[in-house]
């Protein structure tokens, strides 16, 4: 598997668009610091930037990468080697080169800041660490919808919905439904409702560790009442990887039956 | 060592493959024909695991070959249409093949035989469609592999060239190896192969010497005798 890894993270380092993508978070980390002077104000704005981009891009990138090596991935399956490390090794490939340029196009900005004679660190890494766990978990989500549509219009079509539905549609659906329902106690509900939106979860898991209660929100907050903060922490993390794993698993047991 | 049964693979609606079964033994070209969409190449995809047939199984030396893949160590296999990663070199792509099946490989002789020396540094996304055929043929035939797999292996190839695929061909059948191949050029299946397997609507038409094919449909070449079975 590492060397089908090795493969498709090389093919993809040299390609334009992860410079684009890594040059635009170099940019918008030194334009944010230098604009806010302000570590913890930098960090709660890429949060937002962070928890809508990095699932766009990984929708993006996931299904194009598909398609465009489908003709790859033909001649590797002809070879002796097992399906499901194929496609792990390519899944892994993109992954972790769009984790690559999230970590090294906001890490080069707030290094040169001075992050490590702050306090902010801790904070920040935890910023990286959701934005990684978006990445894979878009990356994973898109690669099934391209398993399961050979049409590459539709699967693209389908990608993009899937990312406009989790970052915006979501939330207003769950808002609608609170209000009409404000008659009846909706705790229960709007605690499930952010463990179902990767999203959400991300953005909990930011705010919980930046302890900024204004920001929580409703959800946010009834997570810190329900767990505290650091279980609130950890329950969030867990349900990220869960996260992860279920589109991977999914993504491998379709990978078994297609054909090519 | 190959034993095919009862296999059957249809795509929605369309039955492509309806109970096919046969055994190939000993070395030897044999060539798989029959019209446009008669199931050549689903054939050979699912010999080499690619695509999942709905039914029956394909035995490689008396091994079930679902779920398993070292088989395809066994096997070189040279896709109908030639296309690779754009970003990559010619030598990048050779040395990838090489290093992901973990086996012996000679591409030295096959890129000297084709000419191959001065695109070594291209990258294949530039290359024309006849180039990128004879970069096929190498990764095919740079392992030493018993069993060879080609689907149209003529595609956009210049005579020259054609004459040393042949060559090859030949050379691999002299060393015992089986060469399965699909072809459109009645020519080239009629100057190689010793059997044919002939696929109609879903189902083994003829199988069987090329001498035999003749006397059935009463012509006396292949091309005639095929469009006897299809127009008749």
């Amino acid at each position: 598997m590492i060397k089908i890894l090795k493969y498709s993270f090389s093919d993809l380092m040299r390609s334009r668009w992860s410079f684009i993508y890594l040059g635009f978070y170099l940019i918008l980390g030194f334009v944010l610091l230098f604009l806010n002077n302000d570590l913890s104000k930098g960090i709660i704005t890429l949060m937002n930037v962070i928890v809508v981009l990095t699932p766009m891009i990984g929708t993006i990138f996931g299904v194009m990468y598909f398609y465009n090596s489908r003709e790859f991935t033909e001649l590797l399956l002809a070879q002796p080697v097992k399906r499901s490390v194929i496609f792990l090794g390519q899944y892994l490939g993109i992954s972790l080169s769009l984790s690559l340029s999230l970590i090294i196009g906001l890490g080069l900005p707030f290094l040169a800041y001075g992050i490590f004679r702050s306090g902010e660190i801790a904070n920040f890494i935890m910023l990286l660490i959701s934005g990684t766990c978006l990445t894979f978990i878009f990356v994973a989500l898109s690669i099934n919808i391209a398993l399961f549509n050979s049409n590459k219009i539709k699967g693209f079509g389908y990608a993009i919905l899937m990312w406009l539905f989790f970052a915006v549609i979501y939330d207003a659906l769950i808002l609608l439904s609170m209000i009409v329902f404000e008659d009846y106690p909706l705790d229960n509900y709007a605690l499930v409702a952010s463990f179902l939106n990767p999203i959400d979860l991300s953005r909990i898991l930011i705010l919980l560790k930046l302890d900024i209660s204004a920001l929580l929100g409703y959800t946010g907050a009834l997570f810190q009442r329900f767990f505290g903060t650091s279980s609130g922490l950890l329950y969030s993390l867990l349900m990220l990887t869960f996260w992860v794993a279920i589109p991977v698993m999914l993504l491998l047991n379709r990978s078994r039956s297609k054909d090519f | 060592m190959i034993a095919v049964k009862n296999i059957r693979k249809s795509y929605g609606r369309l039955t492509v493959l309806n109970d096919i079964s046969f055994d190939v033994s000993g070395g030897g070209i044999y060539a798989v024909l029959g019209p446009n969409g008669s199931g050549k190449t689903t054939f050979l995809k699912i010999l080499l695991g690619m695509v999942i047939p709905d039914g029956g199984k394909v035995l490689f030396q008396g091994q079930d070959i679902s779920r398993s893949h070292g088989y395809r160590t066994q096997i070189g296999y040279l896709p109908q249409i030639a296309r690779f990663p754009d970003n990559l070199s010619v030598s990048e792509i050779i040395h990838m093949i090489a290093d992901i099946r973990n086996q012996p490989s000679k591409p030295e002789p096959l890129i000297a035989l084709f000419g191959l020396d001065k695109f070594m540094d291209k990258k294949l996304g530039n290359l024309s469609g006849g180039t990128r055929q004879k970069v096929n043929i190498v990764l095919t035939f740079m392992f030493d592999t018993p069993v060879i797999v080609l689907d149209e292996p003529t595609a956009g190839l210049d005579p020259v060239s054609l004459i040393k695929l042949k060559e090859l061909i030949n050379t691999a059948k002299s060393s015992g190896k089986i060469v399965l191949i699909t072809s459109h050029i009645m020519s080239l299946v009629e100057e190689l192969s010793d059997e044919i397997i002939f696929l109609l609507e879903g189902n083994i038409y003829f199988k069987g010497a090329l001498s035999e094919l003749k006397i059935k449909t009463g012509s006396d070449d292949l091309e005639h005798s095929i469009a006897a079975i299809l127009e008749p």
